[in-house]
């Protein structure tokens, strides 16, 4: 059974950012993320703010400049099977689809899916690591097959999101909502590194919530697509994954966009693979050095070294698919 | 259940209780109000801490008392003795606790039975079309989708929710839709087949 809390389902934002504000108050969305951290006691609750009565953080709709608004509540089915989305931000739909099991994509929502806590296990089990407030990293000189091979320092976690990365490649932002006002922030510039604080995946303080995510109009002629390796054929997180969005209106290369996921500790963006794409003609000689360039930089712990040769292949095949 | 409806035979020849035992006896408890008592949208704080729940549970209306951490599985299972719903990983890995919420397929291992208050919630008890199987039961049976049986109530309601959204789904969305339970005997091949077989049974194909 999980620890006790008490719970309160407010029927305003600005209720939610009064109960969140409180001390021991944590944010359920959709919960499949908050009720696993309780459950082995990553975190502790005093007190859960449900957000399922907040109607107006659902949904999808365009925006003025052309693009399009997603409620912080919309389920990742609700995105996955969004013709827009699909059409127009496929790589995003196809990220969403990708995530978890139906049952969890039916329950989580864009908002948590790009907040929730790392899958580290040691972080998740009975280890005071670092993140968690302790001194030590145990994946150093542990079980480290699914730690990071890029951004790592003192922590070396992976960020677990699906949809982070491809809102990464897509230029999205968050709308951010606090008692004291709201603020929209870059996905860019959304997610941390252990480098910038350790315990914290993304800036968001105490008290604040993400309202919405909001995608920027695309350019005709965009081509996007999400591609996740798994151990499994199903429901797993990515050993690694690219989310990758290239415009090309004649023979070459205007604009790429190659971000990664399940290599790092937030999305991280390839970006001398990019440099290497620019401008170039999407053949054999430019995806080798695409290829060698997104690796650029790879520092693999004992066990996760085919993560490298994962990213090459991911690369490789993406590109070609999109030539 | 009474002695007739035991002898009731499906025309399968088989019947509610022996079929899986644990999907039989669908009474609820004593918190079951009559039809329409129970109008309550919002969760009510009583004195001592403990929530009071307005659920619409496979048609009927249900009131409960709960505490905020208790998870719509252990209401189902603990206060209402809705026991089909199998408890399984207890961290929404394993799908033996599926049950639909408003028609959509969910773990209830990973909801709170805070966040059900005002929705409904259909178990595999509620599938049941009076003392016959529902269709996806039929189907698992005629191809013997299960062998030791524990997931089978939990793969049932990922069928029926990917069938409600779906009806007629190709062996790709099959196998997607039902990616989200586990079947530790490994009777895929045959639970995939009868998914197919239950679509053609909604569908009013031949039983």
């Amino acid at each position: 059974m999980l620890p006790n809390f008490t719970y309160e389902r407010p029927g305003s934002v600005d209720e939610a950012l009064e109960h969140g504000s409180s001390e021991g108050a944590v944010l359920h969305a959709g919960g499949t993320d908050l009720l696993g951290c309780l459950r082995d006691g990553v975190f502790s609750a005093k007190k859960v703010v449900s957000l399922s009565g907040l109607e107006e953080l659902r949904g999808i709709s365009p925006t003025r400049d052309g693009g399009l608004r997603v409620g912080a509540l919309t389920t990742l089915t609700g995105v996955a099977s969004d013709p827009t989305i699909a059409e127009r931000y496929t790589v995003l739909a196809q990220a969403a689809a990708s995530a978890a099991s139906p049952q969890l994509r039916n329950q989580g929502t864009i908002g948590g899916n790009i907040c929730q806590r790392p899958r580290c296990w040691y972080f998740r089990g009975d280890w005071h690591c670092l993140r968690k407030g302790g001194d030590t990293c145990y994946a150093i000189a542990g079980e480290n097959h699914f730690h990071c091979i890029f951004g790592g320092s003192g922590c070396y976690i992976v960020h677990p999101s699906d949809t982070a990365p491809a809102l990464q490649a897509l230029g999205a932002s968050v709308r951010i909502a606090s008692r004291s006002g709201s603020r929209t922030v870059p996905i860019e510039s959304f997610f941390l590194l252990p480098a910038d604080d350790i315990q914290r995946e993304n800036l968001l303080e105490p008290g604040e919530l993400v309202t919405e995510v909001l995608l920027p109009p695309v350019a005709s002629g965009t081509r996007s697509v999400y591609r996740k390796v798994r151990d499994r054929g199903a429901w797993d997180f990515a050993l690694a994954g690219l989310a990758a969005v290239v415009t090309m209106p004649g023979d070459s290369v205007e604009t790429a966009s190659l971000v990664l996921s399940g290599v790092a500790p937030k999305p991280w963006r390839a970006a001398e693979a990019e440099g290497a794409l620019t401008g170039a003609r999407l053949d054999a000689e430019t995806i080798a050095r695409v290829v060698a360039a997104s690796v650029a930089g790879a520092l693999p712990l004992e066990h996760n070294g085919y993560k490298v040769a994962l990213v090459r292949g991911l690369m490789e095949e993406t590109l070609r698919a999109l030539a | 259940m009474g002695k007739d409806s035991d002898q009731t035979r499906s025309q399968s020849g088989i019947s509610r209780r022996n079929f899986i035992g644990t999907l039989g006896a669908g009474a609820l408890g004593a918190a079951v109000a009559g039809p329409g008592t129970a109008t309550t949208q919002e969760a009510q704080s009583a004195a001592d801490g403990h929530l009071v729940v307005a659920l619409r549970v496979n048609g009927r209306q249900v009131r409960a008392a709960i505490e905020p951490r208790h998870t719509l599985l252990e209401v189902l299972r603990d206060q209402l003795e809705l026991t089909g719903t199998k408890p399984g990983c207890a961290r929404g890995e394993c799908g033996a606790c599926s049950v639909l919420m408003d028609g959509v397929p969910r773990y209830s291992c990973m909801t709170l039975a805070a966040e059900a208050d005002g929705h409904e919630i259909t178990t595999v008890e509620g599938v049941m079309q009076g003392e016959e199987l529902g269709h996806v039961q039929q189907a698992f049976v005629e191809h013997d989708a299960f062998q030791c049986g524990y997931c089978t109530p939990g793969q049932v309601m990922a069928a029926e929710g990917l069938l409600r959204r779906s009806p007629n789904p190709s062996i790709e969305e099959i196998q997607e839709g039902m990616s989200g339970n586990l079947c530790r005997c490994g009777a895929y091949a045959h639970i995939f087949k009868a998914v197919s077989r239950a679509a053609e049974l909604k569908r009013g194909g031949e039983v």
